[in-house]
């Protein structure tokens, strides 16, 4: 079953359209890289394929169903967490937490959940620091431990906001190189979003760029060209490629992506 | 002194005072873990001094100052909860209530001057001047609290932990929200029978702060929470029975202690590295 499919999606927020007539159809088992500036709306999409924001027009269906509905065949790693600094509560106990977290009743720990929780730890090679406080973490640490969570029930679709954000480069590999290990193990279809393409260069198919409100999705090589994505932005881009590197540039000179505005929307 | 104590524990007040105070602790530490978890101290404060406007607007109106306070904590407790998620966090709102409420208190207190000796108990707790009747309305209401709160507390937790995941595996955050804080505006009023309207943070708050600080997994956390709150109840009524100064100061003041040594411990082992 195709795992996501996106046709003429339009969501506007407080007036402003975000996104207008985004079209896009994942296959089993890709790679996506998901690009584009500030703004662009990477992650109102996201919120729109997990279900939490819906669509002002067009569709998305996951697994061929509505969002939201996917439950445990989706795992989501959302942007950005914290809020622990003043308690000594353990990785291990958030996951343990979010691990049929939605359903009633006290939180007691199953054994089954309790297996669970261990292998997606594994699985993510946190195991080893998941009985400390996760406010002491480390912002890699933290990461593959939310990695991890989103592992919980074994997904058939992975969405990634901006994981890379704030890591430094060394940490930026041992994610992505998670990540792709992941792939490699249960053929998961990967919703990667990211401010900078360099890091992911090698492991995605595919990307989906976002400017504008509008969408374009094809591989790498047809889709960051100056021709592409000057249509996208609607005024003229460059786009360099310095040694398998890929830097995309306004007309005025300013990377498009610069990651010292790193500003978002919600 | 230990004759004092057997002789003390002999009486009906100090036997009441030790039965409610327990079920307050219980209550207030294993809400009080939610409350930490959630960031909601301010709120907590603010709901039991809205309860004080309660309280003094219950004598006007001829209801018993337990049935006020219910009335107005829940009641506000339901509107923080249904202002959002991110609002029950937000300091300008829930202080505008809170300011607004004990407004509303002082004009009870104004209109109805009979209130006055019926206010000092309010705010600084009766601990010995509880009755059967009030026991037995303590146990039960506590008990249905915490039949609430085991309903729905897997779920609280996650949405408190990890809202925006919570969110996406389908909870409604602001049901849980308010279905929360209706708890806890039972738990503040419970609570200040006891120790008072402004001493409630003593029995929500720190039992609950020092289990956060120390405890790494959710059900030890609640343990130690509720072991502590119980401890010091039982500590500070005996205390009061033995040097005459007030449980609801012991209480505090064993508290304080704690959390000073528990700080002063971490501080230590983070300047001598992990």
């Amino acid at each position: 079953m195709t795992p996501l499919q996106i046709s003429d999606l339009t969501i506007s927020l407080g007036g402003n359209e975000i996104l207008s007539g985004v079209n896009a159809t994942i296959e089993e088992g890709e790679f996506i890289g998901i690009f584009g500036p500030n703004g662009a709306g990477k992650t109102t999409l996201v919120r729109a394929i997990i279900g939490t924001l819906p669509p002002t027009r067009g569709e998305i269906k996951v697994l061929g169903r509505p969002p939201g509905q996917a439950g445990r065949q989706i795992g989501y790693m959302p942007q950005g967490h914290g809020g622990f600094d003043s308690t000594a509560l353990s990785a291990r106990a958030l996951i343990e937490a979010a691990c049929e977290g939605d359903r009633w009743g006290i939180p007691w720990t199953s054994k089954k959940s309790r297996t669970e929780v261990e292998r997606v730890l594994e699985v993510t090679e946190a195991a080893g620091y998941a009985a400390r406080p996760f406010a002491v973490l480390s912002g890699g640490e933290r990461q593959r431990v939310m990695l991890a969570q989103a592992l919980l029930g074994d997904p058939k679709i992975l969405v990634l906001d901006e994981p890379l954000a704030s890591l430094d480069p060394r940490n930026q590999a041992l994610l992505i190189e998670c990540v792709a290990r992941v792939k490699r193990l249960t053929h998961t279809t990967i919703l990667f979003v990211a401010h900078d393409m360099n890091p992911l260069m090698r492991v995605m198919d595919r990307v989906l760029y976002l400017a504008g409100g509008k969408g374009v999705l094809g591989r790498l090589d047809d889709v960051v060209t100056s021709a592409s994505l000057s249509k996208l932005y609607g005024f003229e881009i460059e786009v360099v490629r310095v040694e398998n590197r890929v830097f995309v540039i306004s007309a005025e000179g300013n990377v498009a992506e610069s990651e010292c505005t790193h500003h978002d929307h919600d | 002194m230990i004759d004092k104590l057997t002789n003390y524990l002999g009486y009906d007040f100090v036997q009441n005072a030790l039965i409610a105070g327990t079920f307050a602790a219980i209550l207030g530490a294993i809400v009080g873990y939610f409350v930490i978890i959630r960031n909601a101290g301010f709120a907590a404060h603010a709901l039991s001094h809205i309860g004080f406007a309660g309280a003094a607007g219950a004598a006007v109106l001829g209801l018993t100052s337990l049935e006020g306070m219910l009335l107005l904590t829940v009641g506000a407790g339901l509107f923080m909860g249904a202002a959002g998620d991110k609002v029950h966090r937000n300091d300008l709102a829930i202080g505008m209530v809170l300011s607004m409420s004990l407004g509303l208190g002082t004009l009870f207190l104004s209109l109805y001057s009979g209130f006055a000796g019926q206010a000092k108990a309010i705010l600084f707790g009766n601990i010995f001047g509880v009755s059967g009747r009030q026991i037995a309305q303590m146990i039960v209401l506590s008990l249905l609290s915490l039949a609430a709160l085991a309903l729905f507390s897997r779920r609280l937790l996650f949405a408190s932990t990890q809202p925006r995941l919570a969110e996406a595996r389908g909870l409604s955050l602001v049901a849980l929200s308010m279905s929360f804080m209706a708890v806890l505006g039972v738990s503040v009023t419970l609570t200040s029978q006891i120790v008072g309207v402004l001493l409630v943070f003593t029995l929500i708050i720190a039992p609950a702060g020092i289990a956060l600080r120390v405890c790494r997994s959710f059900w030890r956390g609640i343990f130690l929470a509720v072991a502590l709150g119980v401890t010091a109840v039982w500590l500070g009524i005996l205390l009061d029975c033995v040097t005459g100064y007030p449980a609801t100061f012991w209480i505090t003041a064993l508290f304080f202690i704690l959390y000073a040594a528990v700080e002063a411990y971490y501080r230590f082992l983070a300047r001598s590295g992990p």
